[in-house]
């Protein structure tokens, strides 16, 4: 042997299988984009409270259906330019003609600053602030950059908050589905045999059954008089019930793979027991495979949610989702006063895209060949 | 350009040699970021009509990627960044540079099937498994035009019937998955062959078949070639194969052309180091030249195979019919003494590698006894064992693996993996566990600092010294080598071999060697022991078996081992009167 030369470049000579996988990733410009969008919709989700302009519930029947406010930066002043974000406030009118109400242009400017104290909300409900990202100077303004809805609430500020329970609903939904997807895949494909076949009949049943039915049956099956926060945790319940069978199969899919990789069987003749090749040789080589298919399952438990609040069997007013602000939306009148009210569907699709991008740019970094 | 080519026509070279294909300083790039990967780097040949080019080179010397420049079906991110590809039909006939054509143009597709055709490697993936062997070879036909529906049916079967496959008239309407592999490669030339093509590339045809189909259809491209006086590009790791069908040969290392002779003088007076060090390994795995192995000193039995025989059983479920049981090894009876290597050989399909796994115990045999005497003289049958007594059993029997790239856990270290064995049988650990690892390292010829990386960090070679570094952790005294050498490239084979070669005598090891390759077989092993149909159907000393057969398959198998030197051209048989 002629000395002991090495394929690839120095750096990548000890570099771990999970380090070549994010180099991998790196690579993959659009999940990477997506990667951010994710991680700046779940920030702005955690954060809710502060990030949005005003308090989501803070309704006024003087500005309903206020329409959207474009931000303007350079404010002109006596001695020159500022940088100075402000929006100029609208007035609510009759038309003198058809006594319909409209707004208004007011040449009245509305300051906005960064880090302004406004609407007093408690931080993850645990300690008192009023501190918000953007807000009106003055506290009694209000500001409405993506509209109002039919009780003049801010829909940016709506959107925001329902941020919180659309896309932990898609993780909670998932590690359900997670959990139940490791556990009968993972049986289904090391023990194979009878347990195999009967798991997998299951899972067939299980998808044969048509989703939206039962969904709706299940939901609707709940009682009315349930706190927000139980009909929260059941909706995920009953949508994972459904999701864990794909998990299922890709868990079951590559350890079957796996199981006759002579690795595997080369850790058998090593002595290793059982529950050692299991936990050290397979799932190690599964963990990012379940990550991606994982990333690409929330987009679709999002969307459920999204589907079931906005037939109204899913959260419910004054609970605050996506689906939920959607179901404003259902009557043709309201979309054509204020097409705003569709925003909600906008947050959905690019959640769901950039989860979508994600969750491919992953699947392609965990399995470079399989594309 | 043209102008060259015209002149050496003029100069009245043999009609049968006027070049067809004229390839000058090709070069294709591989773009990977910063990285230009020089995969085919100022290569130049030339085909000539009824002549051999073979190109031999080691995985990813860029042999590949020179025949499919050729019909510019590399692969992005690849592309052609300089050079010539000058092709004429035939003397009457304009120049083509075909390097200068759109990839996806009208004027490329023409040339694609009609003028130059292509036999890739792996018949089990290149046919369409939807579509019938008859419409697969006519698609060509009627895509360029060149006969109607009918016409390009009844020329399948002539060709179906001019590549030797037997009732054409049926064949022409079955499917790829009715064939075996030698069939479909067989269907893959007549495919090749149907738009009569001047020039045909044929990219490791016979790798993946065995050897005695390979000897038919190596035949068979002979006697095509000689029949339509087609130019033949062809690629191959080899040398026993250029030496059997070559009239030239370019030898390539690293996208580079590093030799071009006629096969006589490549053979007999190379001159480059590479093409040298390539035909001593060659030679040290052939059939002739070192005597094979002598047999081995008379040691005590150390394994007694008896009658040993693997049924897959019938399956049978609720909506399936009953499958009859396939018996894998039947009665099968052999012994294996202390400090030999016994070899198994036999064709892909023939049960070695089942063989294999039953004494191991990774599978479970039917019937039949495998005594195997223990370290301290105690004698256990293997064969019924159970999980938990096997356990001491695979500290002294071991495996080593035929592909080293899945064998290795990508997610652990070096060290990690051959302190496995040491580690989870409580033998050793902490910095014991180390000092051991390092010296196993150094066994095998790797240095100790290597143990912090992770397995894709290795050549396939390297690897395979890492499987045996953890083969060899638990001081073995038998060690179950199946294809150990087959994913390597052949200089890699004999380093690979000697190493475990120069081990034996220190470690008191004995090998059970699998192979399809009867010259690893004959180099390695002290006795051989033939398989066919799941039966071993001769058993004897290396030299014996190699040198004076009793067994008509035996002699058959010998017969298609390709001999590595150009004067001894048997394998294309009597009648082959190439110059």
């Amino acid at each position: 042997m002629s000395g002991v030369m090495l394929a690839g470049p120095a750096a990548l000579q000890s570099a771990s299988e999970a380090r070549l996988m994010w180099l991998r990733f790196c690579r993959h410009r659009l999940a990477m984009f997506g990667m951010v969008v994710v991680l700046l919709m779940y920030l702005i989700a955690i954060f809710a409270e502060f990030v949005a302009p005003c308090a989501p519930d803070k309704s006024n029947a003087r500005l309903v259906f206020h329409p959207p406010q474009a931000i303007h930066l350079l404010d002109r002043a006596d001695d020159g330019w500022h940088l100075r974000p402000y929006v100029y406030a609208v007035r609510l009118a009759r038309d003198p003609v058809t006594l319909a109400p409209t707004y208004v242009a007011d040449n009245r400017k509305v300051y906005l600053r960064l880090f302004a104290h406004g609407d007093a909300y408690r931080m993850w409900t645990l300690f008192p602030a009023s501190l918000h990202l953007l807000a009106p100077e003055n506290p009694r303004d209000s500001v409405f950059l993506l509209g109002g809805d039919r009780q003049g609430r801010d829909m940016l500020s709506r959107i925001i908050y329902g941020a919180r329970a659309s896309l932990s609903i898609g993780l909670l939904g998932v590690a359900n589905s997670l959990l139940l997807g490791i556990v009968f895949g993972g049986l289904s494909g090391f023990l194979g045999g009878r347990v195999d076949w009967l798991i997998q009949r299951v899972i067939e049943f299980i998808i044969s059954l048509p989703t939206i039915p039962i969904w709706l049956a299940l939901a609707a099956a709940l009682p009315k008089n349930w706190s927000p926060f139980a009909t929260y945790f059941t909706i995920t319940l009953i949508i994972s019930l459904i999701g864990w069978t794909e998990l299922a199969r890709v868990v079951r899919g590559r350890f079957l793979a796996l199981r006759s990789e002579s690795f595997v069987t080369a850790a058998w003749l090593d002595g290793c027991g059982r529950g050692r090749i299991i936990f050290r040789h397979m799932l190690p080589s599964l963990t990012s495979h379940i990550i991606a298919s994982v990333t690409l399952a929330i987009p679709v438990m999002i969307l459920a949610e999204t589907a079931l609040s906005f037939l109204g069997v899913g959260l419910r007013p004054p609970a605050i989702s996506w689906g939920a602000l959607l179901q404003e939306a259902q009557n043709v009148q309201s979309i054509a006063s204020a097409p705003w009210l569709l925003l909600p569907g906008a947050a959905v699709a690019i959640t769901v895209m950039a989860l979508n991008f994600l969750g491919d740019g992953l699947r392609d970094a965990a399995d470079p060949h399989g594309q | 350009m043209g102008t060259d080519l015209g002149r050496r026509m003029v100069a009245g070279i043999p009609a049968l040699q006027e070049p067809v294909l004229e390839v000058r300083g090709l070069r294709t790039w591989f773009g990977m970021g910063a990285l230009e990967l020089k995969a085919v780097d100022d290569v130049s040949f030339t085909l000539r009509r009824g002549r051999t080019l073979c190109i031999v080179g080691e995985s990813g010397s860029g042999k590949s990627i020179t025949a499919r420049s050729i019909l510019q079906i590399v692969g992005r991110p690849g592309r052609i960044v300089d050079g010539e590809i000058l092709y004429r039909a035939s003397p009457d006939q304009p120049v083509i540079d075909i390097a200068k054509l759109p990839a996806r143009g009208r004027r490329m597709r023409a040339l694609r099937g009609r003028d130059i055709a292509m036999v890739f490697q792996e018949p089990m993936t290149s046919l369409s498994p939807i579509h019938r062997i008859g419409w697969q070879i006519g698609e060509g036909l009627l895509a360029h035009g060149l006969a109607s529906r009918r016409g390009a049916r009844a020329r399948a079967i002539e060709l179906l019937r001019q590549v030797e496959i037997p009732r054409p008239e049926e064949a022409v309407d079955r499917f790829p998955f009715e064939f075996s592999g030698g069939m479909r490669q067989r269907a893959m030339i007549a495919m090749a062959l149907a738009c009569s093509p001047k020039v045909l590339i044929a990219d490791e045809p016979t790798t993946a078949l065995d050897v005695t189909t390979q000897a038919e259809i190596l035949r068979l491209i002979g006697r095509l070639q000689a029949e339509n006086g087609l130019a033949v590009l062809f690629i191959t790791h080899d040398m026993g194969v250029v030496a059997q069908i070559a009239d030239d040969v370019l030898v390539m290392y690293q996208g580079q052309v590093v030799e071009h002779a006629p096969v006589h003088q490549l053979f007999h007076a190379p001159v480059h180091p590479y093409t040298i060090k390539l035909l001593e390994a060659a030679k040290k795995l052939g059939m002739v030249a070192p005597p094979a192995r002598p047999a081995a000193p008379n040691g005590q039995t150390l394994l007694e195979v008896r009658d040993l025989s693997l049924v897959y059983p019938a399956q049978a479920s609720l909506f399936r019919r009953a499958k009859p049981p396939t018996p894998a090894v039947r009665g099968v009876s052999f012994d294996v003494f202390e400090g030999e290597n016994l070899g198994i050989v036999g064709e892909s399909g023939s049960g070695k590698t089942t063989l294999g796994s039953c004494l191991i115990r990774v599978l479970q045999p039917t019937t039949g006894q495998v005594r195997y005497r223990m370290r301290d003289g105690a004698s256990v049958d293997l064969a019924t064992l159970d999980r938990a007594a096997l356990r001491p059993v695979h500290r002294e029997l071991r495996m080593i693996f035929q592909d080293p790239f899945a064998a290795l856990n990508p997610r652990m270290t070096v060290a990690q993996c051959i302190g496995e064995p040491l580690l989870v049988n409580h033998v050793l650990s902490g910095a014991a566990l180390r000092r051991r690892v390092h010296e196993l390292l150094g066994m095998v010829g790797l240095p100790p600092e290597v143990g912090g990386r992770y397995p894709h960090a290795f050549s396939g070679g390297q690897r395979q010294r890492i499987v045996i570094a953890r083969a060899l952790a638990l001081d073995p005294r038998l060690i179950i080598a199946d294809e150990a050498t087959s994913a390597l490239d052949v200089t890699l084979r004999g380093q690979i071999l000697d190493l475990l070669l120069d081990l034996q005598p220190k470690l008191g090891l004995s090998f059970i060697f699998i192979s399809h390759d009867l010259g690893v077989i004959r180099y390695f092993c002290n006795r051989v022991a033939v398989m066919y149909r799941g039966e071993i159907v001769e058993i004897g000393d290396a030299d014996d078996i190699c040198a004076r057969p009793t067994q008509a398959y035996t002699k058959r198998l010998l017969a298609a081992v390709p001999a590595a030197d150009p004067v001894h051209r048997a394998l294309l048989d009597s009648g082959d009167d190439r110059a």
